[in-house]
């Protein structure tokens, strides 16, 4: 952030456009790696930024968030809108989906009636020709005065020509000329008033407004688009009913759920053990390496056995599944299956008074829910936006997922892999209950009020590219957590061989905290340094394994640490299958990571409901293990 | 004059044309942004299994609402 606006050293474009319509894939492929995720100078909402180069020359991109819309309605829509009419923007690149160009053309209309520096680029012509839609882009640059960019950002087709129109508008060689509806006086153009004046000033104003950018899209697309079949459509929709059936609309997401673990568990499996295999001879290495240097025993015990062992404990934990399971999620988030799944659930949201979009946030929160959290941003109401944060943390992140996973296979995934999938949905599944649950006795209690509207896009499918995605998944979410997970297991490491090895009260500090821990963890089916390994992994839940592992080998129950896997030391440390039902539902239910716990507080602005957002979890957690206890 | 219908009672597969929105708030101005405005030709492609949300081809994009609010939303059948 070291160049800012008022030196002009960096002109700065920026990308807006209805979400789906593959803004972020124009992004990607304009500026690469070249890019970060950060608060933009004044603004409270994350951007996504990039530099890219064209002959010679930088010019810094931003990705503004995917809007419907200019009017301010929401938190997206206020920094989109404030963005382009605020003049932050050198130009501004109106993202067009050629497959549903009316529709997208009503947003690029807006955008024009803010601003003069505009470029329209249609994107997605790869898919609108397989579908036989003709756009006669000429017409099309003519009705809107402004040029008009094909692209396939996919195939990155088009990109350079988008460059260089971009290089003309900045460097002052093209003034377009928008032929706007005439919505926004010339007075305030170019000013935060414009954005004002898209709204309206009453309702019957601000209708007829709308709908002058509709009609104007209207009469634009007849004149420039052209169907000439209507089979993909067919097809979309015929793939549409399978996945959205009264029977098998739910079944098929209960199946490709389980056909993700499946493949993460069987998949990680051997990876895994070769990997531990591996850290285990580097580190006889290093032991002989601290040996021959005669290091001080303190020294190579708080760097090999603290930080050394719990860091390639949690990699070689993390690692496989991470790797199998975010490729596979990534995969059907591509392919458009990730809204259909909102589409299948809104009807349990809509009857637990909450909001469809909770859906998605609650899918987020499948990824990370310190990302769940801020993604609620997307939810309008402000009540229901709170129950989306509190509730975020009762589906498992992919922090806890591992846990699960591991837990999963090998306790119950011995003697048959399906099992230990189906044990894993269920776990999903529990949480997803959990959630409807919970935002039904919020809603009933201390976040009443009536439920928001609920419009949901269902964008056509689209064959996922797989390379791209294995990249994508890799570089944004796999290497992001684990990096993460080493960060923080780096220093835990540390602090839990300083705990295991500093006595009190004649034994480790460790295996006294468990003790005390004892009854209430025993209580809860688990045991004391369960319990205290949950305490200790509240920087990040990846750590759960190892900890419970190295509190273990602390207390001596565990004879050669080093050598077994972390399978046969659980048992050995007498750890049954309802221990482990108990530990699966107790990571599923308990305080959030402190990350999360940080971003509730942040995003909700206020330290109560980051309180309540960790203790609705660890009631349930309490109760559900009590009643595991209790039963079994 | 043609009778006016509940869009939420149209079946997967018929194609409508708005005749009156009568949904306040912000969902009014969201679906005046979608393209949904009176005059617009509108088809139900499917329903949720719970029977909402509803799917609606608008514009050429598929769109979700729920049962509740295509209640409020008066349509008239074309020939």
């Amino acid at each position: 952030m070291t160049k800012n606006r008022q030196t002009k050293e960096t002109p700065v474009a920026a990308l807006a456009g209805n979400p789906n319509v593959g803004k972020s894939t124009i992004f990607n492929a304009l500026t690469g790696m070249r890019q970060h995720t950060g608060n933009w100078p004044g603004k409270t909402v994350s951007l996504a930024q990039g530099v890219c180069m064209y002959k010679g020359e930088e010019i810094r991109l931003v990705d503004l968030p995917g809007t419907y819309a200019l009017v301010s309605k929401s938190q997206e829509e206020t920094l989109a809108a404030g963005f382009i009419s605020g003049g932050e923007a050198d130009c501004v690149i109106a993202v067009c989906d050629a497959t549903s160009l009316e529709r997208s053309l009503i947003l690029a209309l807006q955008v024009m009636e803010l601003t003069d520096r505009v470029i329209v680029c249609v994107n997605l012509m790869d898919e609108a020709q397989k579908q036989g839609i003709e756009i006669n882009l000429a017409a099309l640059s003519f009705e809107l005065g402004v040029p008009v960019v094909a692209a396939s950002a996919s195939r990155e087709e088009g990109m350079g020509e988008l460059l260089e129109q971009l290089r003309r508008i900045l460097d002052g060689f093209e003034a377009p000329r928008p032929r706007r509806c005439g919505v926004v006086p010339d007075s305030i153009r170019e000013s935060h008033l414009g954005a004002e004046a898209l709204y309206g000033a009453s309702g019957r104003a601000s209708d007829e407004i709308a709908a002058q950018f509709v009609r104007r899209a209207e009469e634009i697309a007849k004149r420039v688009v052209r169907e000439t079949r209507q089979d993909a459509k067919t097809r979309t929709l015929r793939v549409d009913r399978l996945l959205t059936g009264k029977v098998t609309g739910p079944l098929s997401l209960a199946g490709l759920l389980g056909l993700v673990f499946w493949l993460t568990i069987q998949g990680a499996n051997v990876p895994s053990q070769l990997l531990q295999r591996g850290f285990d001879a580097m580190e006889a290495i290093l032991w002989a390496v601290a040996d021959s240097f005669h290091a001080p025993p303190w020294l190579s015990g708080a760097l090999i056995a603290g930080v050394y062992q719990t860091t390639a404990k949690v990699v070689s934990v993390m690692l496989p599944p991470v790797l199998i399971f975010f490729p596979l999620f990534t995969l059907l988030e591509d392919a458009g299956y990730l809204p259909r799944v909102a589409f299948l659930m809104d009807g349990c949201f809509e009857k637990c008074g909450s909001c469809g979009k909770q859906a998605l946030t609650m899918c987020m929160g499948f990824g990370c829910n310190a990302a769940g959290v801020s993604g609620c941003r997307i939810i309008d109401s402000e009540r229901e936006r709170l129950i989306g944060m509190l509730t975020n943390a009762l589906v498992p992140c992919n922090g806890r997922f591992p846990t699960l996973l591991t837990l999963g296979a090998l306790f119950f995934g011995a003697s048959d892999a399906w099992l230990a999938a189906l044990v894993l949905t269920g776990c999903v599944l529990l949480g997803v209950g959990m959630t409807m649950l919970s935002s039904l006795l919020l809603g009933k209690t201390v976040l009443k009020g009536a439920p928001s509207h609920f419009t949901l896009e269902l964008p056509p499918f689209r064959r996922p590219q797989i390379g791209k995605v294995i990249v994508r998944s890799l570089r944004d979410r796999s290497l992001f957590v684990l990096g993460r997970a080493v960060a923080v297991a780096a220093p835990a490491g540390l602090l839990l061989w300083l705990l295991g090895n500093v006595s009190f009260d004649g034994m480790p500090v460790l295996v006294k905290l468990s003790r005390v821990l004892d009854p209430v963890g025993i209580w809860l089916g688990m045991n004391g340094a369960i319990l205290l390994a949950f305490l200790l992994s509240f920087p990040a839940n990846e750590l759960l394994l190892p900890v419970c592992v190295m509190i273990l080998s602390a207390g001596g129950s565990l004879a050669q640490a080093q050598t077994m896997d972390v399978s046969s030391q659980l048992v050995q440390a007498g750890w049954t299958w309802k221990t482990a039902l108990c530990v699966m539902v107790f990571t599923l239910f308990h305080w959030p990571c402190s990350t999360t716990v940080l971003t509730i507080r942040k995003e909700s602005g206020s330290a109560k409901w980051a309180f309540l957002g960790m203790l609705l979890p660890t009631a349930i957690g309490v109760l559900l293990c009590r009643v595991l206890q209790l039963t079994l | 004059m043609q009778q006016r219908i509940p869009l939420a009672a149209i079946a997967p597969g018929e194609t409508v044309r708005v005749a009156e929105i009568c949904v306040e708030g912000a969902l009014r101005r969201r679906l005046f942004d979608l393209g949904l405005i009176p005059q617009t030709l509108i088809s139900c492609r499917f329903a949720a299994p719970a029977g909402s949300p509803m799917a609606f081809t608008v514009r050429g994009a598929v769109l979700a609402l729920r049962t509740r609010d295509a209640q409020e939303i008066f349509v008239e059948r074309v020939s």
